[in-house]
Formats: structure tokens, sequence, C-alpha cells
């Protein structure tokens, strides 16, 4: 290398042909998880080698909801809690996509709680990130189905006395075929897991921990978003496997992380192709899509 | 061009319209449906339940209405004609992403077979209650589109007009049926595929590098591209530029929401469907839509029998609302009689175009049956006078 050129000034990004960078800056907060978030699903994407005119991504509202907005792929903003329903009929139109939910946990498991339950009972074939702050960030710190027990929040003033979801938990019990949890620290697994649930057939769930610092944070004096980056490094314990049961996550109680759940279950158009064919015999032309 | 033959059902049938309905959206190119049951519009999903698989379309039965809705939004946008069917309870459901569909401008169709309201109301008798829930549902300003069938025949050729107009003009197109006719039994000829005019959408095909999303020319609708097509295009439910990137501030909100009532409002005259009878030297004239026009007939031939000169004016099209048409009227004749399964809704908007110069007669029911024609022969008498 030539004194020149290594000083010539850097002209591009390795990640601008996987993001809008005519939207940055973005409107996160300063040491938000979701930056390094969209890192990893942009690394899980290049590691599958996917076709990216393939890929479409639907967000629903809120902080996670942004991410439709900054990936250079086809990508679908909607309404809150209905990115999961929305991404079912882009998926069963259009089989040869992949489609990827990336939202939060109010959007997903509150507001669309119950289109997260169907889509992974019919084993519908998209990939659900969730990214799970504690807490619901863009509407200022109100209490989530995620905010452990005790924290507080704006609407649970005095601490939450709510018992919150367990996402894996519930993602398992309705039949997802691949279930994982990560932190935002975690960041080569992340992109692991993301990589490993885009690539199963059927309902794929990650959860994805991540710092708020500006409300989770705050209204809780845990410090930092690095203070947080901290307590999932010395409180996150890998354990691959686990039981589902045991994944309720305490505040600021160790956070169980790992994979999960990873088995084979028909989806949706397989079992409609697969009864069909029963059905109607050869009259019946295995449905791959009317999209033209 | 014209529809695919595969899912023609040509001949002579006796259906009722909701069947008719299910019919004309198979006829239409619908090949996603989304849907959940409820009483009196379950029909149509259960015949398009049958019929798909052999058509190779997908039914499936949602969770609830408001997933029903986002589903078929994403089946537009990968490139697929796709409808949901509902009636009350369940369009009021749908008033959410029904918002997100006009501000995505996504093709697609909703029929809603009207009960008697408000809340769970009399889910097996007929309504037209939700006239102006069609037109100001969803929150935010908006213009759209919605027709009102009057027979299991109009059910098949309205739902086959309702996906023409929603692919022309890039919005969400309402069916507005009621209980009488979604489950009254009829004759409904269904043409040759060949004699099936369809509308094709306005995809786009230029350079990738060059596509906007939301870019227009003079006619105001932008140029559709699918998911899987490698555009790489984004869009949203907030207030966008025409990259379709948000941008939050007036300007944009106005650039942005004028052109969503703009690009109807400005086709008003291309897009009202309006059946007149016997309009020359009428004194009265009855304004009707969906199964009301039919009870209206003998009161309005007993009236006629009588002397008096009565004109009908039959919404076909009943959003957007034809204004132009009521104004004219309004200044030839002596009264508009309008009898309407609910206690005066789309009387509303001819009392404001008839603006003093004609009297307005509502003859109001409150749903659960039709009108007695009696009701309307003395409304009729009333605006002779």
């Amino acid at each position: 290398m030539t004194k020149e050129t290594a000083l010539a000034p850097e002209t591009s990004h390795p990640m601008d042909e996987l993001l809008r960078m005519d939207r940055i800056p973005h409107i996160w907060c300063p040491t938000c998880g979701l930056g390094t978030i969209v890192t990893a699903f942009a690394a899980a994407m290049e590691k599958l080698e996917l076709n990216l005119d393939d890929v479409a991504v639907v967000s629903g509202i809120g902080c996670t909801g942004r991410v439709a907005g900054y990936v250079k792929i086809d990508s679908f903003h909607t309404t809150h809690g209905r990115a999961i329903p929305f991404a079912t009929g882009l998926h069963l139109s259009n089989p040869k996509l992949k489609v990827v939910v990336i939202s939060g946990d109010g959007d997903l498991v509150s507001i669309g709680g119950n289109h997260f339950i169907h889509a992974a009972r019919r084993n519908v074939d998209v990939t659900v990130i969730c990214v799970n702050n504690f807490i619901y960030a863009m509407t200022g710190g109100q209490v989530a189905p995620t905010t452990p027990l005790t924290a507080n929040a704006s609407t649970m003033p005095y601490g939450n006395f709510e018992e919150p979801f367990s996402i894996p938990y519930l993602a398992d019990s309705c039949g997802a075929v691949y279930v994982a949890r990560w932190s935002a620290l975690h960041v080569r697994r992340l992109t692991t897991a993301m990589a490993e649930a885009m690539d199963r057939p059927g309902f794929s769930l990650v959860e994805v921990i991540s710092p708020c610092s500006t409300l989770y944070s705050r209204r809780n004096r845990l410090g930092t978003g690095l203070d947080l980056m901290k307590f999932y490094h010395d409180n996150c314990v890998i354990k691959h496997g686990a039981d589902t049961r045991d994944l309720a996550i305490g505040f600021q109680d160790e956070i169980t992380v790992g994979k999960f759940v990873d088995r084979e279950r028909p989806t949706y158009i397989d079992s409609m192709n697969e009864w069909y064919g029963k059905v109607f015999g050869d009259k019946y032309e295995s449905y791959e899509g009317s999209a033209k | 061009m014209t529809a695919d033959p595969r899912g023609v059902l040509t001949g002579e049938h006796y259906l009722d319209g909701d069947h008719a309905a299910a019919e004309g959206a198979l006829a239409a190119g619908c090949r996603f449906l989304a849907g959940y049951p409820i009483t009196p519009s379950t029909e149509v999903a259960e015949r398009i339940a049958s019929r798909f698989p052999r058509v190779g379309g997908v039914f499936v039965q949602m969770e609830d209405e408001l997933g029903s809705m986002a589903a078929i939004l994403g089946g537009a946008w990968a490139g697929v004609k796709s409808m949901t069917v509902t009636s009350g309870p369940g369009f009021s459901l749908m008033m959410e992403n029904l918002g997100l569909g006009i501000m995505m401008e996504v093709p697609t169709v909703i029929v809603n077979v009207q009960r008697g309201g408000p809340s769970t109301g009399l889910p097996t008798l007929p309504g037209q209650g939700d006239m102006m829930q069609a037109r100001w549902g969803s929150h935010g300003d908006y213009e759209i589109i919605a027709v009102s069938p009057s027979s299991p025949q109009e059910a098949f050729d309205q739902t086959i007009m309702a996906f023409n107009f929603s692919e022309k003009y890039r919005v969400p197109v309402l069916v507005m049926m009621d209980e009488c006719v979604g489950h009254m039994t009829e004759k409904v000829v269904i043409p040759k595929a060949k004699d099936i005019e369809i509308v094709p959408r306005k995809v786009y095909k230029g350079k990738k590098k060059d596509y906007l999303p939301y870019r227009v020319d003079k006619d105001m609708i932008p140029w559709m591209v699918h998911a899987g097509d490698g555009y790489r295009f984004h869009t949203t439910g907030l207030t966008h530029d025409e990259k379709g990137y948000p941008v939050m501030n007036a300007d944009c909100q106005e650039l942005c929401v004028r052109r969503l009532v703009d690009k109807i409002r400005s086709r008003v005259d291309e897009i009202v469907v309006l059946e007149e009878e016997q309009m020359d030297g009428a004194e009265v004239v009855l304004v009707s839509y969906g199964i009301s026009a039919r009870v209206a007939i003998p009161a309005i031939e007993r009236a006629r029998r009588e002397g008096v000169k009565v004109g009908s004016l039959r919404l076909i099209t009943v959003w957007p609302f034809p204004e132009t048409r009521v104004r004219e009227l309004a200044k030839k004749v002596k009264s508009f009689v309008i009898p309407e399964i609910n206690y005066g809704q789309m009387y509303y908007e001819i009392e404001r175009c008839a603006a003093g110069q004609a009297r307005t007669i509502l003859v109001p029911h409150g749903g659960g049956w039709v009108h007695d024609d009696e009701d309307i022969y003395r409304a009729i008498k009333e605006g002779a006078k």
C-alpha cells in the first residue's frame, strides 16, 4: 500500500448496499441497541448470501418500527401491531420472498399479540425479530408487556406489578420452529441466530434484549447505555436448549440467552399443498404463489 | 384487458348476493382473500375458500378483522389482487388498516354486507347504517370509492367494478351490500371471460435507479411495483414524500394528503355511476341505493298511477357523492325523497347539495327489516305538495 492510497478518504461504507444512506442520520438515541441490531441483520443477510431483491422487511410502530425505513430492500412501515398479518399476506401471495418482521416488544406481543400467536400456530414462513427494550420508548416510557416486575415506567410510577410475558416461552408454546434470545451485546451470536432463523422454513423468532438509555435506564437509574451493555456482559447466561418455561426476566436479574428451540414442522403452505394434494389428487396444482 | 378465464364461471346461475360477490372477485382476478367469519357476510368467504384451491388462489381465515385487512394490503403489495369481506363490527376493526391502504395507495376491495347496528346489533338482519362510516370511518382526511349493489347480479358486476376502480385509482374500494341483497337468491348471468373488462394495475417497468414510489404526473396516480421486483422500495403509513420516506411537516402533509383527496375528487365525474329513470319533468326524485331502491319500486309506481311525476335516482356508486347531479336536480324539482335503513346518512349529503332549493324528505328505518312501501309512498305524496 502506498502512502497516497492509505491517506485517500473513504467515500463508501461497507453497508452502503444494505442501508438507505440518504436517510442517515437515523432518529435513534445515542447508545440505543437498534444500530447494532440492524448491523447484525445486514450481516445475517450477507452470511446467507441472500439476493436482496428477494427479501422484504415489515415493521410496525415504535422505535424498532423505524427499522423498515433504513434498510435498502423492499420495506413496509405498517400500523401498530399489524406487521405480522401484513407479512402473512405478503408471504402467502409470494412465497418466494424471504419475509422478515422487525418490530418491538410492545408492537409484537401487546397490540399485535393475537397476530403473533396465530402466525406461530399456523407456522407461516416468516422470521420475527423482536427487539425487547422492556418499555414503550417512542411514546415516552410507559409500561410494556415485557417490563420486569418492580421496574419503573411512566404509567407504573410506583413500579410495575403486572406479570410480564416471556417472549420465547410464548413463541415456543404457540409452535414456533426456531426460538432464540440474545442481547445487543452478543453481536456475532445474534447474527448467527438471525441467519439461522431466516434459513428455517416456518415461523422463527429471535428476541433481542436491547438497551434503552433514554427511558428504561434513566427511569430506573441504571446508568447509560454502556452501563446496560456491561450489565448484559456480566449477567447474561448462555443456556442453549433451556426449557422456555424458565426464561422469565426479573428486574436486574440474570438473563438467560441462547438457542432454545430448533425443530421442524410443516409450514402453512406445505400443509395446504399436502392436504389439497390428497383431497384433489392430480387436479390440484401445488401452490407456489400467485404473484406474476 | 379481459378476465382470466380460469376464475370465471360463465353461465346462468341461481346465486345469493354473497356468493355472487365471491364470483365477481374470482372473475376480477382476485387470488388472495383474508377474512374472519361474521354474519351475514360469511358466505362470501366460504365460497372463496371452496373455489380458490382450484384456481390457484389462497384463502386464509385470519385471527380477526384487524389482521384480515392488514393481510390483504400485504397481498396486494406482493402483486396479487386481494380482498376481504365483513359486516359492521368487523368493518369497524378494519378502519385502522383501511387508513393504511389509503395512505400507501394499495388497490384492494372490502365487501361489507351491512346488518343492523350499532355494536353487535342485529347480526342476521339488514341495515344500511355504515354508509357514513364507509366515507369517514378511518381517522384523518381522505376520499374513498364505494359502490352499493341492489341485486345478486349487481353484487357480481359491482365487485368487478370495485376491483377495476381500486386498480385504476390505487385506493381501497368498498362494496356496501346489505343483508337483504347478500342473502337474496336470484338469477346471475356470468359472461364469458373475454367479455369482462379488467383494468390493469399501473405498474412501473422503468430503470430501477429512477423509480420513486410516489412520484406522479398529471393523473396523480403513482406507478406501483411489487415486493420482489428488485426496486427495493419503501412505503409507510406516515406522511411521506415521493420517495416514500417519512417527512414530518405541514408542507409534506399538504403535498401527500391533498393528492390522496384530489386524485378522487378531481375525477368524480368519471367515477360516479347513477341509474336515472323518468327524470324529465319530475317533481319528486326518489334517491336510493342497495335494497331500498327495490323496496321503493311499488311506492313509485303507485304514486305515478296517481299522476305524481316521480323520477328515480339510484346511486350505484355511493362515494364519491354525485354532488353535481344532485345540485342540478335541486334547481328543477320540488323535493327529494330518501328511504334508507338508518336514521339519515346519505340523506345529509342530499340535503347539503339541495342547499334549500328543493325539499329533502327522509324516510328512516332503524334496521332489522326493509321499509314498508306505504311509508315511502306517503313521503312521495308529501314531496309532491
